[in-house]
């Protein structure tokens, strides 16, 4: 009688070094598997909190500056630096990598109002209360060398901002107007006057590198082309907007930061309503920048924390703030879509993680595939109500998060008051009018 | 403001009008009177400040007109002194006037008007002024006609932004779709503009390289010597310019297309060999056919559209109709003919060759212009037919296999064909029967120009697949009439062969006698039934048996071989075996009873039409609305279906008795052994009673048990809102995403991020050379959609 032996091949079940992954044999039959939508919830679930637990945004403190930071700039060939200006006039240089200032200097008297670096990151401009416009050479000065500007433009006004041209010699500032210089005259090329106003800041479009937006102390957000000899068109809405800032990746989307808590994104083709309002601030919104994938943005808050939108949700993804964090003046996203960068009152720098969970460095490929799919898995879920619920649950100061709630008080108020006087007038009299359109006053041709 | 002052003591020639500050007269025929009637025009554009001023003067005016002027100057000097403050002359207001003097002392004769003519004087003494230019003035002066006032500087502003705003927003819009692109796209990988994995040209990655071992330097001294490339790039900017001629994109295109072309040749090609492969002269001569119509068709409207190319065509077929008349191809005098004359007395498919070959030659000469565009397929069909060794007609005839086991069915179907038989299948029997061949050719040639041909040729392709399939079936099984049996019943196979085949030919007529009967009573129906409803036929349609849809298909598709093959099994089935298949009827009953209710239900649906219309008649249009409600619920009893309903969620509700007993275990098992039943009762399990529901004592309610409320903790109550109903919902839900329940591939594919980005890499904002690659796409996409 043969006796037959039970006997398998360990190739299909041994693993060739102790570095693989255990071989684990499946069955994808379906029917073999009647609970996988539970387990994969639990794994969302667990994702989930995991993912707060994990959240630890804040990564560095810069301290240095001996007054507000009242403007930063990001380097246009390297991450690792940043300039910072403060409102005594002082700029100082850091490298991010080492949480160091390297360059201190002093370069205006009074506020340094702007800073930009030129897009090939050799040199860089500051404007300040001292009506001067001041070029700078990257590069720190040699020993012995004194810190003297390149160029020093001397205005007639007081400029508010500035900014430089994508790919150009050309750099625009403003103050009492909007002005377009080039970088070898002394005098601007253009001026753009449109009533009598002052601008607080001028941004060049990235994309589309010869138009410009501005916002004016008249409510309005005025449109520039470059190239023309009259502005565009100025939307007037019905509280200032402190910044603007134009989509990277998408030419025609700005979203300007305005005093009324919010903050909106106009398709610059059509300025008689927003695309979306963001809502969340509860005080005024002073600065936003774009992260570069146009995906979201970051608003810096007076209310002394800072936001980060997606670009067409109108509410926060994210919140961060920390007990020291003053009024936020000025926030900055990262080149490389990985950090942002916040300026306060308190003459802090603080340096936070886009994604508060995200492991930072290198991740090896199972962490990636880890990674993406617990990513997913949120994703898929995000409407269940205790996955929605963990997700969105943010811990805020308890000042912030009464005012919240005092907002929402007002707003269901304001609602019902208007439901009632609908209610009670002529059909038709008391007209609903959106959230997008209640903001905007008028378009000014 | 120099240019803006003026002397009042020089203003000899003064402006006829003083309508509008902006208004300047051109007119120097009005200059002339302006000169005549000097003083009244001058106190007339002075008057426009003040009132008073203007009565003096016109009663100066009045006066008459030729005064001194001082006088006159020196009398308004006065008059304006009197007035006292408020006749302070106003300044006219200009730019510069402003910026120069900011305590507005108006310089000498700054209010005063200015004259085209006088700008004029020094243009016409100055040289440097072009001869055009003096000519447009000249003109401008003599025309007669005022010039609209230019806009004011707010409105020309306006239209200025205006326009460049429209200018930009356009110059915007180009990203549109770039921007939806990469919103709708599955992963954006950042940094856009990365560069290309792969080689890099050699020049570029030794760029800071230099010659410094003498052997180095040797080569390089050849190099030079020799005049090749040293510095440069290695390929020539010609060789690099045409390298870049056609991008990786055009290249793929390209490749696509030739692919695409390729595909379709081969296809092309099968297809020809396929055909080119057929046998069947039958096939080819309706192939064949259908193209002469179609060239015919094409030759009536090539006569309308290109009568030169169509008087071509024309030639041809006279000339290939003449060939036919020369060569002695169809005269039955070649080799072959001669042969088949010898055998031609004996064999009647010999003879009937010859006559085929004299008929085509008949038909070849005739002088007929439709026959004529025959005259090349038919050659081509006569050169195939020119071999009937090699093809004779019969292969194709599926008949013959069949008849040859059944002789019978054979001499009754030739002998008793029903007429509607007749007319699909004429060449059937002909080739059935297979006598005077050429006769029944004329005559189907001759039906199928009466009939409608496409229809005739359809049938005949049709009839030609038939029985191709027939011949294939007749090669798989040994006897068609057993084949046919073992798929109804066996017990015929049991009888007596020849019994069989007796029964068999009965059958047949039986069979055609039932077919013809109800043939005549639907005809009957038909020509009885225009009053009566369509619905009606169809409900006595429905409860006929299998085998009237059997014959009702047959009929309609082709009736030929009908009788020979399918339709024999159940009319032997019903005829013969009718005491042995009562069971069977009545289950079959019991299935056409399905069948009555639902016809009686369509009944049903019929009856409240008739009364509605009725009612209308007799309440003119006034409907009860109560009524028409209860007409529409006539059918269902809400009150018992809810009920039932209920009763229904109650039973599910209630505990079930489970039976866990497993045979074999602690006993004996097997086949037809059963598990004791103290067993059975032990192994029963019963459940605990569910609390009791909570519309128990609310009869009119269903309240669902089935909500639980530890679970709906975690369940979605609300559609969210991207889904647009809930079945999407779940489907999303429901399909796993790890790599328990998928492949490694699929995870990776499933799980794939929205964004990437590179560690450490700047992403820089969109360039301006996406939206030119964009562009390029685009076109190049459009070419090829022009091509194709």
């Amino acid at each position: 009688m043969k006796v037959k032996v039970l006997s398998r091949n360990p190739d299909d079940y041994v693993r060739e070094t102790k570095l693989d992954i255990q071989r684990v044999p499946r069955n994808y039959d379906p029917t073999l598997h009647p609970f996988e939508v539970n387990r994969e919830y639990t794994r969302a679930l667990n994702a989930t909190k995991l993912e707060r637990v994990f959240a630890k945004p804040f990564l560095a403190s810069l301290d240095g500056h001996k007054d507000g930071v009242n403007c930063m700039a990001k380097h246009a060939k390297s991450l690792s630096k940043l300039l910072s200006g403060s409102c005594d006039g002082e700029l100082k240089v850091w490298d991010l990598t080492k949480h160091e200032c390297v360059r201190t200097l002093q370069a205006h008297e009074g506020f340094v109002r702007g800073i930009v670096v030129r897009f090939c990151g050799t040199s860089f401009f500051t404007a300040g209360d001292d009506k001067t416009i001041k070029q700078w050479k990257m590069e720190s000065p040699g020993y012995g060398e004194e810190e003297e500007p390149l160029n020093t433009i001397l205005g007639k006004t007081v400029f508010t901002g500035l900014d430089h041209h994508q790919k150009d010699g050309v750099f625009a500032t403003c103050g009492q107007q909007v002005d377009i210089w080039d970088e070898q005259r002394s005098s601007p090329i253009r001026s753009f006057t449109w009533g009598v106003d002052s601008f607080s800041a001028v941004r060049f479009n990235p994309v589309e590198t010869e138009l410009l937006a501005s916002c004016a102390s008249d409510r309005s957000i005025v449109l520039y082309d470059m190239r023309e000899s009259a502005p565009l068109k100025k939307v007037i809405m019905t509280m200032r907007s402190n910044t603007v800032c134009w989509n990277p990746m998408e030419a025609y989307y700005f979203t300007c930061s305005n005093e009324d808590y919010n903050l909106y994104t106009y398709d610059m083709r059509f300025l008689d309503r927003p695309i979306t309002v963001h809502m969340d601030h509860v005080s005024a919104v002073l600065d936003v920048d774009y992260s570069p994938t146009g995906k979201e943005f970051v608003s810096a808050s007076f209310d002394k924390t800072i936001r980060i939108f997606p670009k067409d949700g109108g509410r926060s993804r994210e919140v961060y703030h920390t007990k020291r964090m003053q009024h936020v003046i000025c926030v900055k996203w990262s080149a490389d879509n990985k950090f942002i960068l916040s300026g306060s009152d308190e003459m802090n720098i603080r340096l936070w993680k886009a994604n508060a969970a995200e492991k930072l460095g290198v991740l090896t490929p199972r962490e990636k595939v880890a990674v993406n799919y617990s990513q997913k898995l949120k994703e898929k879920f995000q409407h269940h109500p205790q996955i929605r619920r963990i997700a969105h649950h943010r811990h805020l100061p308890k000042s912030i998060f009464h005012q919240t709630k005092e907002l929402r008080v007002m707003k269901e108020a304001r609602r019902r008051k208007e439901r009632n006087v609908r209610k009670h007038s002529r059909p038709g009299a008391v007209p609903v009018v959106s959230e997008k359109e209640k903001h905007v006053v008028t378009v000014v041709k | 403001m120099a240019k803006f002052s003026k002397k009042k003591v020089n203003r000899r020639k003064v402006e006829a009008s003083g309508e509008g500050p902006e208004q300047v007269v051109r007119d120097p025929g009005e200059q002339h009177e302006g000169l005549n009637e000097a003083d009244g025009h001058v106190s007339e554009e002075q008057e426009e400040d003040e009132e008073e001023e203007q009565e003096d003067e016109e009663e100066e005016e009045d006066g008459g007109g030729d005064k001194d002027e001082r006088r006159r100057q020196k009398l308004l000097e006065a008059i304006n002194a009197l007035g006292g403050k408020r006749q302070k002359k106003l300044g006219e207001r200009s730019e510069a006037a402003v910026l120069m003097s900011e305590f507005t002392i108006n310089a000498e004769g700054e209010g005063e008007r200015v004259d085209l003519s006088d700008l004029i004087g020094t243009v016409e003494k100055n040289r440097a002024v072009p001869a055009k230019t003096r000519k447009q003035l000249k003109n401008l002066q003599q025309s007669k006609r005022t010039v609209e006032c230019p806009l004011s500087k707010q409105e020309t502003e306006r239209i200025q932004r205006d326009v460049s705003f429209q200018k930009a927003a356009s110059e915007v819009s180009r990203w549109k779709g770039i921007i939806r692109q990469n919103q709708r796209a599955e992963q954006l990988v950042f940094p856009l503009n990365q560069e290309p994995a792969g080689p890099k040209p050699m020049e570029r990655v030794v760029s800071g390289w230099k010659a410094q071992t003498p052997l180095e330097q040797e080569v390089f001294a050849l190099l030079t010597a020799n005049k090749q490339p040293v510095h440069d790039p290695i390929l020539t900017p010609t060789e690099e310019a045409s390298l870049r001629a056609m991008s990786l994109e055009e290249a793929k295109i390209r490749r696509a297309e030739l692919q695409k072309a390729r595909v379709l040749q081969s296809y092309y090609e099968a297809k020809a060999r396929r055909e080119r492969k057929i046998k069947s002269k039958k096939y080819h001569k309706v192939h064949n056919k259908a193209k002469r119509k179609e060239f015919l068709k094409q030759f009536d409207e090539m006569v309308k559209t290109d009568p030169a190319t169509a008087l071509e065509e024309l030639d041809k077929m006279q000339t290939a109709r003449m060939q036919e008349r020369m060569s002695l191809k169809h005269q039955n005098s070649g080799k072959w003919a001669r042969s088949k004359a010898l055998l031609a007395k004996y064999d009647e498919d010999a003879r009937k060759a010859m006559q085929q070959q004299l008929e085509v030659n008949k038909e070849l000469t005739q002088k007929l212009v439709t026959s004529l565009n025959n005259e090349q397929e038919e050659e081509e069909e006569e050169e195939e037919a020119g071999h009937p060794e090699l093809m004779p007609d019969f292969v194709n005839d599926a008949e013959r296999g069949l008849d040859s086991s059944n002789p019978w069915m054979r001499g009754k179907l030739s002998e008793e064909p029903t007429e509607s038989e007749r007319c699909g299948s004429l060449d059937l029997t002909e080739e059935a029967s297979g006598v005077g061949g050429g006769t029944a050719e004329e005559e189907e040639e001759g039906e199928e120009e009466e009939e409608g041909e496409g229809k005739e040729e359809e049938a005949l392709l049709r009839e030609f697949d038939q029985r191709r399939k027939l011949r294939q079936v007749q090669e798989a099984d040994t006897g068609p009439v057993l084949s046919v049996d073992d798929d109804e019943g066996m017990v015929e196979e049991d009888e007596a062969a020849a019994e069989e085949e007796e029964q068999l030919s009965e059958f047949t007529s039986l069979f055609q006698e039932m077919a013809n009967s109800r043939r005549d009573v639907m005809a009957e129906q038909a020509e009885a039934a225009p009053d009566t409803s369509v619905q009606l036929e169809e409900g006595r349609r429905r409860i006929c048996t299998v085998e009237d849809v059997e014959l009702l298909s047959q009929e309609e598709v082709a009736p030929d071989e009908a009788p020979v093959q399918p339709q024999l099994p159940p009319a032997t089935e019903n005829m013969l075996s009718a005491p042995q298949k009562t069971g069977k009827n009545r289950k079959r009953k019991r299935g056409i009873e399905l069948k009555e209710v639902l016809t009686t239900e369509a009944k049903v649906l019929r009856i409240p039409l008739a009364p509605t219309v009725e009612d209308t008649e007799e309440s003119d249009g006034k409907l009860d609305q109560r009524g028409l409600i209860k007409e529409a619920f006539a059918g269902d009893d809400i009150i018992s279906d809810f009920l039932r309903d209920k009763r229904n969620q109650e039973d599910a509700g209630k505990p079930k008795v489970v039976d866990l007993t497993l045979p074999g275990w602690g006993e004996w098992g097997g086949g037809g052994v059963k598990p004791s039943r103290n067993k059975r009762r032990r192994f029963r399990v019963k459940t605990a009673p569910p609390p009791p529901r909570k519309d128990q004592h609310l009869p009119t309610v269903i309240i669902s048990e089935k909500r639980n409320s530890s679970i709906s903790l975690h369940q979605v109550n609300s559609l969210p809102f991207p889904f647009e109903s809930h079945t999407q919902f779940q489907s999303t839900v429901r399909s796993p995403m790890g790599r328990t329940w998928n492949t490694e591939r699929m995870v990776k594919k499933i799980t794939k991020p929205k964004v990437v980005t590179q560690l450490g890499a700047i992403i820089q904002p969109m360039a301006r050379e996406e939206l030119m690659k964009d562009a390029s796409n685009n076109s190049s996409v459009d070419s090829l959609r022009r091509k194709h």
